[in-house]
């Protein structure tokens, strides 16, 4: 914090006279600082170390070029990491955007129909956005827990299982299990997104298009749909990076496991740098997943841009 | 003409045919958005015999035992306070560094604001990851690894874009004539932003205060790596760390869990609106 006091002093000295655009930057320059600090200039230093190999325990530090980069290409367990998370995040995102979908319009047929405020049914479900991901992923390991777990009980009570299932031990039941937690956790907030956006579409457009006649798919096909494609990009963009760099949900369900099956890029990186202290390895293994980050919301920019320029 | 009103009626029931069934899907969303953090409320109270039984899904017999055990006899209270702290400073930090720089993104003529606005947004989709390993040994060689002020430091950098990115959209719904009428009253930049804007965008301020404190309460992977000891863990990393001797302690873990969570659900049920209000702000253009 050591530019705070660079503003004080030309405060104080405010006899001298900065011009609008000087006083501009000085206002913003704190913040330019720190975020150079603490996030370009950290980048711009994984992209340095993903050039060397650095073993701290054997004492190792040396520069080999690309020589990691070769080494990722032919790195299978980097690509399985690379089928985890478009795994995860393709069928997350759209089991959220779906849910999303139908409780944002839950909610607003509830304001509309029948005239009952839904602030406490908004509350509701701001809660699990609220939860620390941390502790949702504590609350459904317990769920899925195999012998005493509330999700396998009811299915028995169901009959939909004759016997536990192990679902997080088993590597095909884990990664989906790790679905359905995000899934729970983030589609609430697609919901208020969605919600909001469904409060600024015009009630005399429903109104016009029953008069001519259109029934209820139709005035959302027609009406709905196309005025709220925006925040659905919008939902979309923001799902889609968070679900492609998912840390934390699956690290505290799974660990990663069974095997590596729900090992994704960014828990891949993260033991490879604090499990097996491969700075160099995993510096490049960090930086591969920020160009796939970059790549995919340039992307998604583009898209935005152009559908922007479409609608209005 | 009666089929008119017949399609009328049916809008005003978009979605389904009676207010019965609309009640019935929303008892439904309910149980699903809730029913696994009251299914964790429940085991907190389970005595340890009942936690390896079931049925009954409701326990004849409720103990404090979980939570007498987490509160006085495991560092949570620790990491709450360690938490508190470090959202706390966070949030002080990106609001007042986040709300000087929006005020220049939204009132002076700075050059090149949408690249800035645009670099803002993109800082915001950084993956941690990509920068875990440099920031930890800055922090190591700053001598600041294990220390609440490394935690919050990254916490209120990382939460900036946000913090900016609400307060530009506040500031910029205040009449512009104001800030004029301050400056020819002989107000500096800085003087006009703090007697003339601020008081005025108390909202913005408290939505961007609010989300920035819930991301920091909440982070993870940060706290995780920069910190090593009982003394400087946040909760998250202490719920996620939560150590079993033998067996995973369900009981503990649960009556923990609702600790960590109840400052945040709480904050986030209580000002929803204003959450809602700042999720969309930028986002979604009326």
């Amino acid at each position: 914090m050591t530019e705070r006091p660079s503003i004080g002093a030309s405060h104080s000295t405010s006899g001298i006279r900065l011009s609008e655009r000087t006083w501009g930057y000085l206002l913003a320059s704190p913040a330019f600082l720190l975020v150079g600090l603490v996030a370009v200039a950290p980048i711009a230093a994984a992209l340095w170390l993903s050039l060397h190999r650095r073993l701290p325990v054997f004492g190792v530090e040396e520069f080999v070029g690309l020589w990691n980069y070769v080494q990722l290409w032919s790195d299978d367990r980097f690509w399985a990491a690379c089928r985890t998370t478009l795994y995860f995040t393709a069928l997350s995102v759209a089991a959220e955007l779906l849910l999303g979908f139908g409780l944002a319009l839950l909610l607003d047929g509830l304001t509309s129909g029948t005239g009952g405020s839904p602030r406490w049914a908004q509350g509701m479900i701001v809660v699990p956005w609220a939860i620390p991901t941390v502790v949702s992923a504590q609350i459904w390991a317990w769920l899925f827990q195999p012998d005493f777990g509330l999700l396998n009980y009811l299915l028995h009570q169901v009959r939909l299982i004759t016997r536990p299932i192990d679902w997080l031990a088993n590597p095909d039941w884990a990664i989906h299990a790790a679905i359905v937690m995000d899934v729970w956790k983030t589609a609430p907030f697609a919901a208020l997104l969605l919600l909001a956006g469904l409060k600024t579409v015009p009630r005399d457009l429903y109104a016009a298009a029953r008069v001519d006649g259109a029934g209820a798919w139709q005035q959302f096909r027609h009406i709905t749909l196309p005025l709220l494609m925006p925040v659905v990009v919008i939902v979309l963009i923001f799902r889609t990076m968070d679900a492609v760099r998912v840390f934390d949900a699956v690290y505290v369900l799974t660990g990663g496991g069974p095997g590596n099956s729900t090992e994704t890029l960014s828990i891949y990186a993260y033991k490879t740098l604090f499990q097996t202290l491969q700075f160099g390895y995993g510096s490049t293994l960090a930086t591969a997943m920020f160009l796939i980050v970059a790549a995919l919301s340039s992307l998604y920019l583009l898209l935005l841009r152009r559908h922007l320029q479409e609608t209005t | 003409m009666s089929d008119a009103g017949e399609n009328g009626r049916r809008g005003v029931m978009r979605w389904y045919r009676s207010r019965g069934l609309a009640l019935c899907a929303l008892a439904l969303a309910g149980l699903f958005c809730l029913g696994p953090v009251l299914w964790q409320a429940v085991t907190s109270i389970k005595t340890d015999e009942d936690l390896v039984r079931l049925p009954p899904i409701v326990p004849e017999r409720v103990t404090a035992a979980h939570y007498e055990r987490v509160l006085f006899q495991s560092p949570l209270v620790q990491s709450l306070m360690n938490s508190a702290l470090v959202a706390a400073s966070a949030t002080a930090v990106a609001i007042v560094v986040g709300g000087l720089c929006a005020f220049a993104l939204a009132r002076l003529p700075i050059a090149g604001k949408p690249v800035i606005l645009g670099l803002v947004l993109a800082t915001s989709m950084f993956p941690p990851i990509a920068v875990i390993s440099p920031l930890y040994l800055l922090m190591r060689s700053l001598g600041l690894r294990d220390t609440l002020i490394a935690v919050g430091l990254t916490h209120a950098v990382y939460a900036l874009p946000l913090a900016i990115w609400i307060l530009t959209s506040f500031f910029r719904q205040l009449p512009g004539e104001l800030y004029y009428a301050a400056r020819v009253d002989g107000c500096t930049p800085l003087r006009a932003l703090l007697s003339v804007f601020l008081p005025l965008a108390r909202p913005g301020l408290a939505v961007a205060g609010l989300l920035v404190f819930i991301f920091s309460w909440n982070e993870f992977m940060f706290a995780l790596t920069l910190t090593a000891s009982d003394a400087t863990r946040t909760a998250p990393v202490a719920v996620a760390l939560f150590p079993g001797l033998y067996e995973i302690p369900w009981g503990d873990i649960a009556a923990a869990s609702l600790v960590v969570t109840l400052p945040v659900a709480g904050l986030a049920a209580l000002f929803q609106r204003h959450i809602v209000a700042g999720l969309t702000a930028g986002s979604v253009k009326g």
